[in-house]
């Protein structure tokens, strides 16, 4: 012993010590240096991913419209009953004052297509809206149809050969005509967020699919937030620690591991197939992510329920409490800001998944935002999986705007649980 | 314990363990109407343990069994006829280590006589407050800030807290777990007034370290050793002629 204590005392000076020490040092460094490595790794691959995502995505937030006076003559415009006006006719009229020549050319149906396909309801929308009479023009702002929008953006360039072009060059030239005159702006891209889905990119938007996720998140918080407190409760306070709780425990946790996809077969052949519920509804869709939910919440609340201290259980018993009285009074608004936290997390999940859904009929072709949550209707992962599949080139921005806006949502929510975590929880 | 003292209490043949591990062996002791009876011994004697006992908080201990008989004026507490939610609105207890609950000062103490439907309403709720933060010496310090959780107060300032809330449900009974542990010398001296005080109404159990302590405030007195009740009896008894050679051993090495 006395000589291990002198050779300590020696060693911590000499020379083989200060060469321990460098080597001590130097892993030191080296492992933090690793460490900083592959976070510097995850946040530049992440950095990547997002910004390719924002380059895709962004020219999706704006859309170019077109400035056109419609004139309302009496042949196109049916004074008496306007709803039976004929709008094409509008439009064509619109067109040729402003593209004289294309009359003579016989080309005015290509210059209408400048218009988005929809023009026809804006107009008859903003006419039936006021009160107009056989002489009046109209001056509306309306979406260039996706190849002009494209051109304008420059995604279609104009010294690609004019082959390989979506626009011929008088097309081009016809368009930049209408730039020129100061008719052509490219304002925010309201209709991203405030339409529905359409066959028409210049149209297309995500509010069918807001409120379709929506209604899915909230059948799915309904559900599994009452549902997930119960069982977490009677599992963390009621229930005997036996071979049959242990067997359910093992079980949820489990279940916290399943394959999204699972689920939605599940809910395929058990909710549509033997319930006969309505396809494509978020009725369904919440239904099958709830069972998803579930086991976040479940085991999110056992660890919250778990972290409030036996001290305060004691002191409420100690006063005379009973058990519920323990429970509700006590244990559970403590656990609270935690059960919150892994709602949201869990929700946050839901809000993300697509396979499910896709089994589920939530990848349908739906032109209008769902009324209730029977209705058919597509979900944001949808919404973005369908767009994705379509080839226009305005689907391409906008799937990536869609998932913008999912990452959106997504970091809302998870702001708002880091917010509650910080601001809710107590300490004891 | 002399005949004209009626017993509130009685343990008899308690034993208990946790999980493997026995921690009381054929306790015997009674608790007498009226009076203190404080325990004393060496710390993990099993003096909690006991007390615990009383109004059966060793429920909420998993692996704990508690075998043997516990009464209640007569009547057997682990009888099934008992409820235990009213047995420890009888038999109340201040804990080892300070537990307000994460709430106002003021609900900490309202909380027990809300839910036992005790105060009809507002004003006589006040007072019930105001009146057990007084008898536990802590309304002077308290009573402007009466909104803000008892969880931010001193040490001794939640024990206290602890205490008035305890006495606010007027158990018939009150169990205390070395209630001056975190107390400095004045709060130590009202504590003990107030366990004097209450002795006309309630009858108190008080586990403590400090043999001047249960010298000053107890009729009768128990020395434990390592789970097992060594010696019981009328505190000046006790403390001026020990009959067992480790009670003896104890008091005169902590006095002296
Ligand atoms: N929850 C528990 N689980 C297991 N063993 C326990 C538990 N509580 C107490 N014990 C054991 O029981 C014995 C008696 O403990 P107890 O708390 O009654 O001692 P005590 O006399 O109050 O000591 P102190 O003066 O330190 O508070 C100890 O040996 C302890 O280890
Ligand atoms: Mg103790």
């Amino acid at each position: 012993m006395s000589d291990a204590s002198m050779t300590t005392q020696h060693a911590l000076q000499g020379q083989a010590a200060e060469r321990r020490r460098r080597a001590r040092h130097a892993a030191d460094t080296r492992l933090r240096l690793y460490g900083i490595g592959a976070i510097t790794l995850a946040i530049g691959l992440l950095g990547i991913l997002i910004f390719t995502i924002i380059l895709g995505g962004h020219t999706a937030f704006t859309q170019t419209h077109v400035r056109v006076q419609f004139p309302l003559t009496a042949e196109s415009y049916n004074a008496e009953e306007p709803a039976r006006s004929n709008w094409r006719g509008v439009i064509d009229d619109a067109m040729a004052e402003i593209f004289p020549d294309a009359v003579e050319g016989g080309n005015l149906r290509t210059r209408t297509q400048i218009l988005t396909n929809n023009t026809q309801f804006f107009v008859r929308d903003a006419v039936l809206a006021g009160d107009y009479e056989v002489g009046d023009t109209v001056t509306l702002e309306v979406p260039a149809s996706d190849p002009y929008d494209q051109l304008n953006k420059g995604v279609i360039k104009r010294d690609t050969p004019e082959e390989n072009r979506r626009l011929d060059n008088d097309e081009v030239a016809a368009f930049d005509s209408l730039v020129e005159n100061g008719q052509v702006s490219r304002p925010f891209n309201w209709g991203l967020f405030f339409n529905a889905d359409s066959r028409f990119p210049e149209i297309a938007g995500l509010s069918g699919a807001i409120v379709g996720s929506f209604y899915a998140l909230m059948v799915c918080f309904l559900i599994s937030f009452p549902v997930g407190i119960m069982a977490a409760t009677y599992l963390e306070e009621f229930a005997p620690k036996n071979r049959l709780t242990d067997l359910i425990e093992v079980n949820i946790n489990n279940l916290a591991a399943v394959p999204s996809i699972v689920f939605g077969l599940l809910g395929l052949a058990v909710f549509l197939q033997i319930f006969g519920l309505p396809r494509s509804a978020p009725l369904v869709g919440g239904m099958v992510l709830s069972l998803m939910t579930l086991p976040t919440i479940i085991i999110a609340t056992r660890a919250a329920l778990k972290a409030v201290p036996p001290s305060i259980r004691e002191a409420a018993l100690g006063v005379g409490a009973s058990k519920h009285q323990v429970i509700t009074h006590h244990v559970l608004p403590l656990a609270l800001p935690g059960i919150l936290t892994g709602t949201i997390i869990g929700l946050a999940q839901a809000l993300g998944e697509t396979a499910p859904l896709l089994l589920i009929g939530m990848n349908a072709f739906i032109t209008s935002p769902p009324g209730g949550i029977f209705d058919a209707s597509t979900a944001l992962p949808t919404q973005i999986y369908i767009w994705a599949d379509s080839p226009e080139r305005g689907f391409v921005a906008r799937t990536s705007a869609g998932i913008l806006v999912l990452l959106g949502f997504l970091i809302t929510m998870n702001a708002i649980a880091i917010f509650l975590r910080q601001r809710l929880e107590r300490r004891w | 314990m002399s005949e004209q003292i009626k017993v509130k209490m009685r343990g008899e043949n308690v034993c208990v363990h946790y999980g493997e591990k026995q921690a009381l062996f054929d306790v015997n002791l009674d608790i007498g109407t009226n009076q203190v009876t404080s325990l004393i011994g060496p710390s993990g004697c099993g003096k909690s343990t006991f007390l615990r006992c009383l109004n059966r908080m060793n429920d909420t201990i998993d692996i704990c069994r508690v075998t043997g008989d516990l009464t209640l004026d007569g009547q057997n507490i682990y009888d099934r006829a008992i409820d235990v939610v009213e047995l420890r609105a009888r038999v109340g207890m201040v804990f080892q280590k300070p537990n307000p609950f994460p709430k106002s000062i003021y609900e900490n103490v309202a909380y027990g006589p809300r839910i036992h439907g005790l105060t009809r309403d507002k004003t006589e709720m006040d007072e019930v407050v105001e009146n057990s933060l007084k008898r536990a010496g802590i309304w002077e310090e308290v009573k402007d800030r009466l909104d803000q959780p008892g969880t931010g107060l001193s040490g001794g300032q939640q024990q206290r807290l602890c205490i008035a809330r305890a006495i606010a449900t007027k158990p018939e009974v009150l169990l205390m777990d070395e209630p001056c542990s975190a107390l400095d010398p004045i709060a130590t001296a009202i504590i003990e007034e107030l366990i004097d005080e209450l002795r006309e109404n309630f009858t108190i159990a008080i586990v403590t370290h400090s043999m001047q302590q249960a010298a000053r405030v107890s009729q009768k007195t128990a020395f434990f050793h390592l789970g097992k009740l060594i010696e019981e009896g009328d505190t000046e008894e006790i403390f001026t002629n020990p009959q067992n050679k480790k009670t003896q051993d104890y008091i005169t090495g902590r006095i002296g």
